[in-house]
């Protein structure tokens, strides 16, 4: 079914990356859920984990095989399938930790917000592909995908959940920006935002501005988050230059960091491997960001380039919020890091990110 | 694809995707300056802090809100409780200094080495609670002795205290332990397990105004447990303070009247619907419940044969008796079945059915009219009254005027009360209803039941021209500054469905019941103040020929009384009920008469409630996160 030339062009070279992530991904996890006291309660995670990322691998191969351009068709159809999920969580979701993420669909728990990240950078790819060339974008361009973002934003800041809703928010933000806002379009939309915020935040009642504060800490203890920030710095801290070593990590074995497999799984490595060990972490997502933005380079098709290159920004910001978070320098939002936290929607939407960005740098060329 | 054939395309996104990929670089390199910082720079620091895990969170109570009356007569408050805990890994040896502070303390020692056995592991990191409230004489002799006890610390928690003991219980409620169900409800975000939340009364309805938002300190301790420096720390936010719309004075009069018999009294203002005083006998004293009710204490109050735990004044139904009298009227009236000039004859028996039906005058009351009837309580009129309207007419307007449902007060378990009609007593009990059964309902007899509270708001009602209003107990809402946040404004749930002429007629009944010649509550009259009012004997047996002698306790009828005054510019309405009273003349007729006094002669003037929205819309239940 694959053309040999489709083969040819596949970046073999980036395979050793993503399991090599993935591979860091389950050690830790590993290490976070066995290191508690027993009876570790979490322990059966690790394993789960493992087939979660078996599961991601043939999600990805998936996401590869098929020619990347009928998802220019099934834009919509698929948006609108989402939105159903997440009205669905609002109605019929299980109401966990303080919010409503899940759909309970049998022994699957299902979050519909994690795919929605991937369907709306699909959308926006198709709407920002079908633009004429060559213009700069006005007002009147930005009216779709600010209603095509906002909408689904709000549904799942309603959960609440609204680090996923930033992130959906950003990663539509960078994806307008490169397909070009016309100079006074910017300034002006900025202006306006900026006039509105303060604007909104003084007509908000004084339990409403409480309810966003403590949207932005979604622990509820008001001291909570301020401790989980200053205990994963003493994680990451702790580790110096070279780490505490593998499965030696005193916060994590002490539970004292909170989410430690989720959330804080790169306070945990931190801690574990160190300086040289997290700088190569990051060191590895920022080739594979690269990478991404090498796809969009060498694609010589609209649709393909904005697909990868918001596909792209929608695993970075991922990786910057999450690894921010953890050292106190953005709020705690629940944002997992791609391929090493655990959590299963995450890793299959980061897996359908990864593959098609495989599709899109396969099919740069040939068109069927 | 077309539009690439357009070569100047791809040189913008060329362009532009450089600078996004030079961002995203530059941001990582951010975030490794940042990794490096803490780990190479602060890595030392963080090394000790992480070995030693020094770092202890401790939880700073908010101080809950004060609940008070309208003028600002604490019901209540928070006292200081000092609380001794113990961190197991501090202390080196656990069970030397579990003996040595049982020593200190005086308990016996087998009781502290259970508690600090068990801490172990994980356990042994978190402070574990030995001994609630301890006095400030123990607390001298820990505070002297730290030293010889590293991992005893000891809080200053706040507990909840009632300086005014058993005054208004009923009303203020009172706390508990928050249950593992309440906790997971996820009604109350910020509480923990061993928490307390209102359980009862005010406690319970304004607990989202009266919970503050605790804070905590993350502080590092040395080896023996002692802070040696404070990292981070979040303040408390007191709860706000509950002013109640209750007269301290007229509540603690309203008790004392009733403090020898079982039954209530509730005073509203017709003009707001404020509640002035609202008493239910016997009573408790909440400040048993703070750190939890003896076994004993319980087993009392469940054995009590007048369940002191009880709110009679809203969840005691009682046949209204004679009081619902003035409902037939109203309802005779308005719906022409009577005028106020017709007149029945009363032999003081009415032969129905095959039935003798009797006034309670023996000798009867002759010719009277509605006025009259109502004045002396005429049974006889009442029953041809009610003949001539039917249950079901009379059902319909009891309703009206807001009996049979609740009245929306913000106390929980607040009874409805029972307006009978003949689909009712179909749906119960598969009979068809007897015309006999009307005459019983027509003096507020047979199936009818009423809360307290329901006639008191009746009265009121009858006082204010009509305008029904909702009850309200708490009057404002301030933060502990001062900054009034909520204020009662009245709140009009309809009017009685009766004209001004009818309503006239029957305040004219009421007026004469105390003030006229052969009025049967003419126990309620003052010298200086128009009083209106109606009596009520409602019976617990049927009543029966030759039974009017002793009967023993539990089986005497319970004693009724309503009234406002003063006539012309009613400023309080009363509702008195006394369990196994006897006669609602002198039994009720009395403490409504004592409370009427109390009331209006200390504050001649008109002192209304403040303004604001109605409570219900602030009462939302706690924001779901």
């Amino acid at each position: 079914m694959l053309d040999r030339r489709l083969i040819h062009h596949f970046d073999w070279e980036v395979l050793p990356l993503v399991l090599a992530l993935g591979g860091i991904g389950l050690a830790s996890v590993y290490s976070a859920v066995t290191a508690d006291p027993p009876p570790a309660p979490f322990r059966g995670l690790f394993f789960k984990q493992v087939l979660w990322f078996g599961l991601g691998m043939l999600v990805m191969t998936a996401a590869v095989v098929f020619p990347y351009r009928h998802l220019d068709r099934l834009a919509y159809p698929l948006y609108l399938g989402c939105l159903l999920l997440l009205v669905a969580v609002i109605l019929f979701g299980k109401f966990a930790g303080g919010s409503r993420r899940w759909l309970v669909l049998g022994p699957l728990h299902l979050q519909p917000s994690e795919l929605f990240k991937v369907v709306v950078v699909i959308v926006l790819a198709r709407y920002y592909s079908r633009l004429p060339a060559g213009q700069p974008l006005g007002f009147r361009d930005l009216v779709r995908p600010v209603l095509l973002t906002g909408v689904p934003c709000a549904l799942i800041a309603f959960q609440p959940d609204l680090g996923t809703a930033c992130l959906i928010a950003l990663v539509a933000a960078t994806l307008t920006l490169f397909a070009g806002v016309a100079w006074r379009t910017l300034l002006a939309g900025t202006a306006i935002l900026a006039a509105l915020l303060p604007l909104g935040w003084s007509f908000l009642k004084e339990y409403q501005k409480q309810r966003i504060l403590t949207f932005l800490n979604p622990d509820q203890d008001p001291l909570g988050a301020g401790y989980h920030v200053i205990q994963s710095k003493i994680a990451i801290g702790s580790g110096m230059l070279t780490g505490k070593g593998y499965l030696q990590g005193t916060q994590n074995a002490l539970s004292f960091l909170p989410e430690e497999h989720t959330d804080f799984i790169f306070s945990v490595l931190a801690e574990e491997w160190g300086a040289l060990g997290s700088l190569a972490v990051l060191a590895l997502f920022l080739l594979l960001i690269l990478w991404g933005g090498s796809i969009a380079y060498r694609s010589r098709d609209p649709f393909g380039v904005f697909l990868a290159v918001g596909l792209t920004a929608l695993i970075g910001w991922q990786v910057v919020i999450n690894v921010g978070m953890t050292m106190g320098l953005l709020p705690v939002v629940g944002v997992p890091l791609p391929l090493v936290s655990y959590g299963g929607s995450s890793t299959v939407a980061v897996a359908i990110c990864l593959g098609l960005l495989f599709n899109v740098g396969m099919r740069r060329v040939y068109y069927e | 694809m077309k539009r690439f054939l357009d070569a100047s395309e791809p040189e913008a996104f060329r362009r532009r995707l450089f600078f996004l990929m030079t961002a995203a670089a530059a941001v990582f390199v951010l975030l490794a300056m940042r990794l490096l910082y803490l780990q190479l720079v602060l890595g030392e620091e963080y090394l000790r802090l992480s070995l030693n895990n020094s770092i202890r969170l401790q939880p700073v109570d908010a101080p809950r809100g004060l609940v008070l009356d309208r003028n600002g007569v604490v019901l209540a408050e928070n006292r200081p409780s000092f609380d001794v805990s113990f961190t197991a890994r501090d202390a080196g040896d656990p069970e030397r200094v579990a003996l040595e502070l049982a020593r200190r303390l005086a308990i016996p020692e087998e009781e502290l080495l259970a508690k600090v056995r068990p801490l172990r592991g994980l356990a042994a990191f978190r402070p574990a609670l030995l001994r609630q409230d301890i006095g400030r004489d123990a607390l001298a002799v820990i505070e002297a002795r730290k030293v010889d006890m590293p991992g005893v610390s000891v809080q200053v928690r706040l507990r909840r205290q009632y300086p005014q003991g058993p005054l208004a219980a009923h009303v203020v409620g009172h706390l508990g332990e928050i249950t593992a169900e309440e906790l997971k409800s996820g009604a109350w975000p910020l509480a923990r397990g061993g928490d307390f939340i209102g359980k009862t009364g005010i406690e319970r309805a304004c607990e989202p105004f009266l919970r503050g938002e605790p804070g905590g300190r993350q502080v590092e301790v040395n080896a023996s447990g002692q802070v040696v420096r404070v990292l981070q720390t979040v303040s408390p936010r007191p709860g706000k303070n509950v002013f109640l719309t209750l007269d301290a004075r007229l509540q603690r009069r309203a008790e004392e009247l009733l403090e020898q018999v079982a039954g209530a009294a509730v005073a509203v203002e017709p003009a707001t619907g404020a509640i002035l005083a609202l008493a239910s006998s016997p009573g408790f004293d909440p400040n048993a419940f703070v750190g939890g009710v003896r076994p004993e204490q319980w087993e009392d109050w469940m054995q009590h044969p007048h369940r002191p735990l009880e709110n009679k004044a809203l969840q005691g139904e009682y046949p209204p008796g004679s009081t619902f009298k003035i409902v037939t009227a109203l309802a005779a009236l308005e719906e022409k079945a009577i005028d106020e000039t017709t007149t029945f004859d009363c032999e003081g028996v009415l032969n129905f059915a095959g039935r003798d039906f009797r006034c309670w005058k023996k000798e009867g009351h002759g010719r009277v009219d509605v006025r009259r009837a109502i004045a002396e309580s005429c049974d006889v009129f009442f029953y041809r009254a009610g003949l001539r309207l039917g249950v079901d007419r009379l059902a319909w307007y009891a309703k009206a005027m807001g009996l049979g449902a609740r009245t929306g007060i913000e106390l929980e378990n607040e009874a409805r009360g029972l307006i009978p009609s003949a689909a009712w007593k179909k749906k119960r009990y598969g009979a068809p209803w007897q015309e006999g059964e009307t005459l019983s309902v027509a003096i507020g007899q047979g199936y009818v039941l009423a809360t307290p509270l329901q006639m008191a708001l009746l009265t009121a009602a009858v006082a204010d021209g009509g305008v029904r209003r909702r009850p309200q107990l708490v009057s404002r809402v301030e933060t502990a500054e001062g900054e009034v946040v909520w204020g009662a404004e009245p709140v009009e749930m309809g009017r009685l469905p009766v004209g001004p002429r009818t309503l006239a007629v029957v305040r004219q009944g009421l007026w004469a019941a105390v003030n006229g010649e052969r009025g049967t509550a003419r126990r309620a009259a003052l010298p200086d103040i128009e009083v209106a009012g109606k009596t009520g004997t409602s019976q617990v047996v049927g009543r029966r020929e030759g039974m009017e002698e002793v009967l023993p306790l539990h089986l005497r009828p319970h004693a009724w009384f309503v009234c406002f005054a003063p006539f012309s510019s009613p400023r309080i309405a009363v509702a008195v009920v006394v369990e196994n009273g006897e006669h609602g003349s002198s039994a009720a007729g009395p403490i409504a008469r004592e409370l009427v006094k109390t009331f209006l002669r200390r504050d001649p003037g008109g002192g209304k409630t403040a303004g604001g929205t109605p409570l219900q819309a602030a009462f939302q239940p706690p924001p779901r996160p």
